[in-house]
């Protein structure tokens, strides 16, 4: 009834829409654009102003840093070259790198494939299989973290951070599931003209359905790379007796504890750790934001 | 039974054209050699680092094991002591229970909310997105490290901005009673990939919806009622379904939070000094489970609390796999 009634309306109001074109908001619409921009604005101040205190705080004499001073008298850049030398910051950072690029690098190679297996081919328990990563995707990490440590220290892999960079040899369930949802977007006649051709079924999967799936793929590799460099459970679990082998966000929890209070060094730890996360996002900006709805809902 | 089913279901039982049968058998046979060859690391992943240590944390939930010598039975015993004797667990999980149920729902809320002021704007609309969306990407121990210094008593900007206003600041991460919700504003500022899915969400309801509400004389929380949040009820669905899973195992920012706010060094064992500070109100389930197996290496005594820990999740995926139609297999195409 309702639908039968608003078809012509509609027609109705889309005509007004046009004749009224000139860009001049009225009264009430005035209002309501004002009221929320101010609100907008308003919270846009609460959200960005952490930063910007962190920042003020990290360029602060560190004696300024223990004031209720909201803005740095001074430009004290030295912040960030001492905690170079009060941390073995260098370490740290290299070690997080490493533990990101090869998880990363690591996951794409078993991952996409199977992504690819689980979405665009027929076979007897593709249904189970995928079931199964959905529940070890959505399973919290300590259920299963006393075996796992078992196995790996029997491995003499603890002390590092290699049992949380190795296991991506073997699939990533959050990252087969993200590349699965995004191959099923994509149509299959590409495929089947590149068989008739006579293309073998990893040729296909490599010189077709790889590079149409570019944005899918790019963002789960992404979202692991940043899973790691945010770790901290895990380098906790495996990693905390060395301290050779921390990144850096855990180097950073352990910081303040050390240095207790030195706000400015701990400010300035924390913008180092901050500003790659900021530069890879605003790099691939687009990515993100497709690859995060693509993992709330489908399509 | 299931044989017929499974004939019924096959192209020749139900008279559908399938495949011409001879020459094509070879090529389906390549492609599910194929098929298996891409699936068999993952397969590997998933028996050894899921389906061999889920049975083996009930065996040695049955157990006292301390890595060093072999794992020795003892029965119930685990069981007993973490349902009648543990002294800090009870508290453990109602700390955990508390940010399943606070801190799910106000995320959720605020990130629904926010979405919708930027899905009425059409110019901007990236700026704004980007601002309320950045703040999910700091790393969580940054986080907690700014909202602990920001929020410090003694400097932190806001107790400054509030004494501003002649308001004196409390001790927020230093006081018990307000230790989780200073971390509940963390959360919040750290919803942004909320906002995101829920912003997708709300510009797929169809226009049209709303014209015809407004028709029918809907206001404008009507409209929000009987359109908007029926039409995003998935979307809801599995933002809470993925956020109590997330809320179970809620360990990261509490862990930190208890270790930078108490300001004491906690290198090499782990978070077992600061644990739950201040009195205990940070500690949740999962860092005690943490504590009992890794620092004091009780292991079979955790992987008890796994298993207890498993159950409970596994209601929730249940609820996940069947309300949830991403995690639902389909007919592959």
């Amino acid at each position: 009834m309702s639908a039968v009634t608003a078809a012509p309306a509609q027609v109705g109001s889309d005509q007004r829409a046009v004749r009224r074109r000139p860009r001049r908001l009225a009264g009430r619409a005035l209002l309501t654009w004002i009221a929320e921009h101010a609100l907008l604005l308003a919270l846009a101040v609460v959200f960005v102003s952490p930063v910007v205190f962190v920042v003020f705080t990290s360029v602060m004499h560190s004696n300024q840093a223990l004031t209720g001073d909201l803005v740095p008298r001074s430009l004290e850049l030295g912040n960030y070259v001492r905690i170079f030398s009060e941390a073995p910051l260098a370490t740290w950072y290299g070690n997080t790198v490493l533990y990101a690029v090869l998880s990363t690098a690591f996951m794409l190679v078993a991952s996409v494939p199977a992504g690819y297996a689980l979405a665009k081919l027929r076979f007897r328990g593709s249904n189970v299989i995928f079931l199964a990563i959905v529940v070890a995707m959505l399973l919290p990490p300590q259920v299963t973290a006393v075996p796992v440590y078992v196995m790996w220290s029997e491995l003499g892999l603890t002390g590092s951070l290699w049992p949380l960079i190795l296991p991506n040899l073997l699939g990533d369930a959050f990252s087969v599931f993200l590349i699965r949802q995004f191959f099923l977007t994509i149509p299959t006649d590409f495929a089947n003209a590149a068989r008739m051709d006579g293309a073998s079924e990893w040729g296909v999967l490599w010189r077709v359905m790889i590079p149409m799936a570019r944005p899918g793929i790019a963002a789960a590799a992404i979202f692991l790379f940043f899973r790691s460099w945010n770790d901290y459970y895990g380098p906790l679990l495996y990693a905390s007796e060395n301290q050779a082998a921390w990144p850096v966000a855990y180097g950073l929890a352990t910081y303040r504890g050390i240095h207790g209070t030195d706000w400015a060094g701990t400010m300035a730890l924390t913008v180092v750790v901050l500003v790659p996360v900021v530069v890879v996002f605003f790099l691939a900006q687009k990515v993100f934001v497709e690859g995060i709805a693509l993992s709330g809902v489908k399509g | 039974m299931t044989s017929v089913i499974d004939r019924l279901g096959s192209p020749a039982a139900t008279g559908l054209p399938g495949p011409p049968a001879s020459p094509r058998i070879p090529r389906k046979r390549r492609r599910r050699i194929a098929a298996a060859a891409m699936v068999a690391p993952t397969v590997a992943g998933l028996l050894v680092f899921y389906a061999y240590p889920l049975v083996a944390s009930i065996y040695y939930s049955f157990t006292s094991y301390d890595l060093f010598s072999p794992p020795r039975w003892v029965g119930l015993t685990n069981y007993e002591f973490l349902f009648t004797s543990d002294p800090r667990i009870g508290n453990a999980a109602l700390n955990t229970l508390w940010f399943v149920v606070v801190l799910v729902p106000i995320k959720i809320v605020v990130a629904l909310a926010i979405a919708g002021l930027l899905a009425r704007r059409t110019r901007g609309s990236g700026f704004w997105r980007t601002v309320f969306y950045l703040p999910s990407l700091v790393p969580p121990v940054a986080g907690v490290v700014a909202f602990v210094f920001l929020f410090n008593p003694g400097s932190g900007p806001v107790n400054v901005v509030l004494g501003f206003f002649g308001i004196e600041g409390p001790l927020w991460f230093s006081d018990p009673a307000l230790s989780k919700p200073s971390l509940v504003l963390l959360g919040i500022w750290m919803m942004g990939d909320l906002m995101v899915i829920m912003l997708a969400g709300l510009l797929d309801v169809p226009r049209e919806l709303y014209e015809a509400a407004s028709l029918d004389g809907a206001n404008g929380w009507q409209q929000v009622r009987f359109v908007t949040l029926p039409t995003i009820q998935p979307i809801l669905g599995f933002s809470v379904v993925t956020g109590v899973i997330a809320a179970l195992q809620y360990f990261t920012e509490a862990a930190v939070a208890s270790s930078v706010a108490s300001g004491q060094a906690s290198v090499g064992s782990g978070t077992a000094s600061t644990l739950g500070y201040p009195g205990d109100s940070l500690l949740t389930y999962t860092q005690w489970l943490y504590a009992r197996g890794f620092s004091n290496y009780q292991l079979g005594y955790a992987s008890a609390m796994a298993v207890v820990l498993f159950v409970t999740a596994s209601i929730l995926l249940v609820v996940a796999m069947r309300r949830i139609s991403a995690f639902q297999p389909e007919e592959v195409s």
